[in-house]
């Protein structure tokens, strides 16, 4: 019997991240712009609005005495943001208007050379850089040190930066959003509140910017509480990457196709790999695989550390030194699985959170940037005597219809899901979409959710390198490099559903780069396949015409599964409010978990100790339920789980990842 | 009552402290924060401040990424922030800081001094038995618990040999152990408005001027190497062997 | 008269381990090394004191003395230094020395370097910083040399010196110096060491089983004078306390013996305990990462293991 994460969907429903204001009016913080998410596209909206403050003080005043607030859930700007990247200066050249010089921003250097190369166990072959991909006059850069330095820019422009300061709900009233709420801090395992509990506040302002970046906790929210999904459900690829010193400077930029992924039109593995020189002394790579593969005994992170023993890419690393490591995802649906609108009343989406990401070309951030300064713009409307707040924001949906996001996003607009049909056949067609700029296919493709792909199991894990602490390295050592020291007795951030059947587990331990769900007789580290019991699971059925699939009731609600948001209308108070709300708290070892027989101990242990065996589990019946624990605490906050079957929600401030190379 | 409380600013651990080879000592030039354990001495006292009139302030020596540990201070309550800044006093050794330390408690005229345990990025020295001498007034250190009464502050003192209770008559220096409370988060409306509390800025020359430090830092060398790692497996005879082992090494 | 003078505490009637750690030594460094030791009926001290290296032993010996507060002592010490002239002025570190050591250089205006691991003849101290991973040599630029070593890094050494010569050492106390009065004075009955004070820690990790494998540990904690830490991973599942916790998210220690049963090292919970002097693990696993970094590694059954060490160890600390 086939089996889906999407059957299994978390105890979690946006209706949980919509709230009505509760702080008496002395009690609550007021600005006049609220922008959440300090990445590329919410710190590009806060320059802009400094700018316009600037140019005209008198509309300024308006904004009150915070004028601009940006609310970042991590430790500081940077902290959560990680990306390859190359990134095309044109966003933040328009935000400085010519008045910053490349260098004076922080970039790591131009791109000077660079090769695609298609792996095989062995070999590199190098293949004609994709014309989507070619990277002439773009910059290589942190994508966490680029964040730092916008919101040093954010803060002189006169902006007020809040990190450690998650917004878990939006705050509705009246059909409208008037702000969001920020997350209490000092609860306990059960949500209890510690001695030093401190509520969240509510925030309010006449516009929201929600720049959340990839599965935007609010923006989920929003898409469904305003109906403002598109007719396809977003899909995710899952970014794992490590930061080396080098002790030779590498001088091209490198994407890989091919190996360690597997071409077959059944195990839908779409993606590649990147290595990226960062300076003289340093390199990024990284390894990214679409959300939608279907062996449960892929892990991303394993993929990456085979990836490092290629002869090709051993050679760069040689002598080096892993510095630090991360994880995220990156929305890949493009151009049909924009949300229809990227407005509601009170609220605009921006940058990654609303999909601005064009795939093939590997680029975002300079979408986010421009999308935020679309978003200032827009907003700034709302403030001018005698505006009209709805045709101010309605402004922004034709700003971004009209810009450069908008153009190369529908050239390429089906690029992605052309590769759904595998390696192959997916590569020509790509060429073909490639040749003809977008032209053909004539119509779109449609885009099925990742939590909906059925599950097979293969032996995949069995191959994955032991890790050897130098050029390998196991998950936990991993999320040690990136810099997460979040307390372990917060509550449990994450919505799963706590017994679902083996496969599913498997699923989620394997795909999971930070080792957050454990399971009963699978090995934490790398878990399944040792049955070899390859599995059927019919996913191969639903190929067929050039529509890869239907899209699935209810449209493109990330990761959200149940369905059925109340829909904000008239009377306002919507809701529960978030916090330390639905199921999954604790992360107490059941009792009655049940154990296949012998499939515990027999896989085969290789590697070392506890985390690093290959191959164990995955046996018997897998019609078998287990057990899930969670362990919150290594969470780097990717969003992978919100793709497969779960639901990511932000932690207390400040928690997860401390990036500052990545 | 007026409290004053005496922070340090230290970089990040995450951030990595990382020792400058130029001067050999603790790289202060990056992003600094709050000591961990000042955040107790803080907390400390806010409570103790409570419901009363009175001031608390925050008083910090160090360079200018130190302002960074007086907002924290003054996001989670703290009236009013003062920072000695001059780059004559960097590398100040323990006397040269607690004679800038005292001389701003002098003009500030506390009647309860704070200090956090140890400072979170150079090991114990314990500038507060330095500063209350120079202040002549009685130190109480490793408090786990606090109480002012009247005109005098009791504290119970944790040691080796457990809990000592001493009681001395205000002004007083006290230093409090993390074990004395829980530092509370600075609320949103805490952190927006701690940059409106006054905050004043102090040069050497406000603070008695510099002293050139009576210690110094020669040079830097790896840690001794661990020496072998052995791994036997066990034949029946492994208590023994561990036994003997631990003989061999002198801990037992 | 030039020289070395070492601070002396004593508890219970006996100069501690520490102390007499610290005097072994200022002897073995050469010179003359005298000793100030600040209490109650003290002078009977002066037998130790000799036998491990001093050859003066000044006392401060007075009822008003008795309590264990800072202050006074550095009234003494200030007094002695002056009077006698030390190049230096050695602690070992305790909550009571290091508050001496530094309200006394504060008096004299003088360096103080502090968590020393080792001092030589010429006046280079070292010490380690930033979690042990370097190592630094500090120095002084006058006297006296100040000096204060980190717990337990010297053992004590008798040599064959005869009893000390007592001198009574002038008191003469500051105003200021007695406002701090000593209301309740410690006498807790020993429960065991805290974990960050402890000098044998036994931890125990997934490999126990469970939450009853604890038993194992706290029994083998017991017969080596430790404490009981534990891992992340069994904090989480409710095995055990959090106050018990070692490593990243938890405490961070350095005892002189670090037992580690059934767990598996995961850097986690190594950088909590790699600054400990010996370490010894016990694991099942022969893989587990912490074989990699075991002084004396042993793969086994805890379970078999356990108890007999105990037991072993019972024997041979005679008790």
């Amino acid at each position: 019997m086939s089996v889906r994460p999407a059957d299994f969907p978390p105890p979690w429903s946006p209706a949980e991240a919509l709230a009505a204001p509760v702080d008496a009016p002395d009690e609550r913080i007021e600005v006049g712009v609220a922008i959440v998410g300090a990445g590329p596209a919410g710190l590009a909206a806060a320059i802009r609005l400094g700018q316009l403050m600037e140019e005209d003080p008198a509309t300024a005043e308006r904004l009150g005495e915070v004028p601009v607030a940006v609310l970042e859930k991590g430790k500081a700007p940077g902290s959560h943001l990680l990306s390859g990247a190359v990134v095309n200066p044109r966003g933040l050249q328009r935000l400085f208007r010519g008045r910053k010089r490349l260098d004076e921003m922080p970039f790591a250097g131009p791109v000077e050379a660079e090769s695609v190369l298609f792996l095989t166990r062995r070999h590199a072959y190098r293949i004609p850089t994709p014309p989507t991909m070619v990277n002439h006059h773009n910059q290589i850069a942190s994508l966490s040190r680029l964040g730092r330095w916008l919101a040093e820019e954010a803060e002189a422009a006169g902006a007020t930066v809040l990190p450690e300061t998650p917004a878990v709900s939006l705050l509705v009233d009246g059909g409208r959003v008037v702000g969001v709420r920020t997350g209490d801090r000092g609860r306990g395992r059960r949500g209890e509140r510690l001695g030093n509990f401190e509520a969240g506040s509510d925030v309010t302002a006449r516009v929201t910017i929600l720049a959340e970046g990839t599965q935007g906790h609010l923006t989920g929210a929003a898409l469904s509480a305003f109906g403002l999904e598109g007719e396809n459900p977003q899909v995710w690829a899952l970014a794992v990457k490590e930061v080396w010193r080098v002790p030779r400077p590498l001088t091209r930029v490198i994407h890989t196709m091919g190996w360690p992924l597997r071409p077959g039109r059944r195990y839908r593995e779409f993606g590649g790999s990147f290595v990226y020189p960062l300076g003289e002394d340093m390199v990024t790579i990284g390894m990214v695989v679409g959300l939608d593969y279907r062996d449960t005994a892929l892990s991303v992170h394993d993929l990456l550390q085979e990836l490092k023993t290629h002869p090709r890419i051993r050679r760069i690393l040689d002598g080096g030194e892993r510095l630090q490591w991360g994880a995220k995802t990156i929305p890949e649906g493009g151009f049909v699985a924009l949300p229809r609108r990227f407005h509601a009343p009170g609220l605009l989406l921006c940058g990654d959170g609303a999909g601005f990401v064009n795939v093939p070309a590997l680029k975002g951030i300079h979408y986010a940037v421009e999308s935020g300064r679309l978003a200032a713009e827009a907003a700034w409307r709302v403030f001018a005597p005698g505006a009209s707040a709805r045709s101010a924001l309605r402004s922004y949906d034709e700003a971004v219809r009209e810009s450069f996001i908008w153009s190369e996003l529908r050239e390429v607009r089906n690029m992605r899901q052309a590769f759904g049909r595998g390696f192959w056949l997916g590569g020509a067609l790509a060429g073909a979409m490639t040749a003809t700029k977008g032209r053909f296919p004539a119509g779109d493709l449609r885009t099925e959710r990742d939590s909906e792909q059925t599950l097979i199991t293969t032996r995949r894990a069995s191959r994955y390198p032991a890790p050897d602490g130098k050029l390998t390295f196991d998950k936990l050592s991993s999320v040690f490099a990136s810099g997460n020291r979040t307390r372990d007795d917060q509550p449990n951030h994450i919505r799963v559903q706590r017994r679902v059947p083996r496969q599913v587990a498997e699923l989620w331990v394997n795909m999971c780069p930070a080792q957050v769900y454990e399971v009963d007789g699978l090995d934490g580290g790398r878990a399944g396949g040792g049955s070899g019991a390859v599995g059927s699971g019919g996913g191969g059925a639903r190929a067929g015409a050039l529509r890869v699939g239907g899209p699935s009731g209810g449209g493109a609600r990330p990761g959200a599964g149940s369905g059925g948001a109340p829909a904000v209308g008239g009377g306002g108070a919507v809701g529960a409010r978030s916090g330390a709300g639905a199921g999954g708290h604790g992360a107490r070892p059941g009792g009655g978990s049940t154990r296949s027989a012998g499939a515990a101990a027999s896989g085969a242990e290789r590697g070392r100790g506890h985390g690093h065996a290959g191959g164990v589990g995955g046996g018997g019946d897998r019609e078998e339920w287990v057990e899930v624990r969670v362990v919150p605490s290594n969470c780097v906050q990717c969003g992978a789980i919100s793709a497969r079957g779960g639901r990511l929600t932000p932690p207390e401030g400040g928690s997860g990842p401390e990036y500052t190379l990545t | 009552m007026k409290i004053v409380v005496c922070v340090k600013a230290v970089p990040d651990a995450a951030g990595g402290r990382r020792i400058d080879p130029s001067t050999k000592r603790l790289d202060r030039s990056g992003e600094l924060t709050l000591s961990e354990f000042d955040a107790y001495a803080v907390e400390e006292a806010l409570q103790l401040g409570e419901g009363g009139d009175g001031e608390v302030v925050a008083v910090t020596m160090g360079p200018a990424g130190a302002a960074d540990a007086l907002r924290k201070a003054l996001a989670m309550g703290v009236d009013r922030a003062v920072h000695v800044c001059d780059d004559a006093l960097a590398g100040s050794d323990l006397v040269g800081t607690a004679r800038a330390l005292a001389a701003v408690l002098e003009r500030e005229s506390p009647d309860l001094v704070l200090f956090g345990q140890q400072s979170a990025d150079g090991g114990g020295a314990c500038l507060w038995a330095a500063v209350a001498e120079l202040l002549r007034r009685p130190a109480i250190s490793q408090a786990s618990e606090l109480t002012v009464d009247g005109g005098s502050v009791t504290g119970k003192r944790q040691t080796e040999f457990g809990y000592d209770t001493i009681r001395a008559p205000l002004p007083a220096i006290v230093a409090v152990s993390d074990a004395i409370n829980t530092p509370r988060y600075p609320s949103l409306k805490g952190i927006m408005g701690a940059k409106r509390k006054p905050q004043e800025s102090l040069s050497s020359g406000d603070v008695g001027g510099a002293v050139a430090p009576a210690t110094t830092v020669l040079e830097l060398e790896p840690p001794p190497a661990r020496g072998e790692a052995r791994t036997i497996e066990d034949d029946g005879n492994a208590a023994k062997q561990i036994v003997e082992f631990l003989a061999e090494k002198r801990v037992l | 008269m030039a020289g070395t003078l070492v601070f002396l505490e004593h508890h219970d009637g006996a100069l501690t381990k520490g102390s007499l750690g610290v005097l072994s030594k200022a002897a073995q460094l050469g010179g003359d090394v005298h000793g100030v030791v600040v209490g109650s009926g003290v002078r009977e001290l002066a037998g130790a004191a000799g036998e491990h290296g001093a050859s003066v032993l000044w006392a401060a010996d007075e009822e008003g003395l008795a309590a264990p507060l800072p202050q006074p002592r550095v009234d003494v010490l200030a007094r002695l230094v002056r009077d006698e002239g030390y190049e230096a002025v050695l602690f070992a570190q305790s909550v009571l020395a290091a508050d001496v050591a530094a309200g006394f250089a504060a008096r004299l205006g003088a360096g103080l370097n502090w968590d020393l691991v080792d001092l030589s003849a010429d006046g280079v101290g070292v010490s380690p910083a930033l979690a042990d991973s370097v190592y630094v040599r500090v120095g002084w630029t006058g006297e006296p040399r100040i000096a204060v070593f980190r717990s337990g890094t010297f053992d004590p050494a008798p040599g064959g010196g005869g009893r000390a010569e007592v001198r009574d050492a002038p008191v003469e106390l500051e105003d200021f110096s007695t406002l701090a009065e000593m209301v309740e004075q410690a006498h807790a009955e020993q429960q065991g060491p805290s974990i960050e004070d402890a000098d044998v820690i036994v931890a125990g990790g997934r490999g126990l089983g469970g939450p009853e494998g604890f038993s194992l540990c706290e029994e083998l904690a017991r017969a080596l004078g430790g404490a009981v830490g534990a891992t992340r991973a069994v904090v989480d599942a409710g095995w055990y306390p959090y106050a018990a916790q070692v490593g990243q998210t938890g405490k961070t220690v350095s005892p002189k013996l670090y037992v580690a049963l059934g767990i598996s090292g995961a850097i986690q919970h190594k950088v909590g305990m790699q600054g400990s002097n010996v370490i010894v693990a016990v694991n099942k696993d022969r893989n587990a990462p912490i074989f990699e970094f075991a002084d004396l590694g042993v793969v086994g059954d805890l379970h078999a293991i356990v108890p007999r060490l105990t037991e072993l160890v019972r024997a041979r600390r005679g008790s």
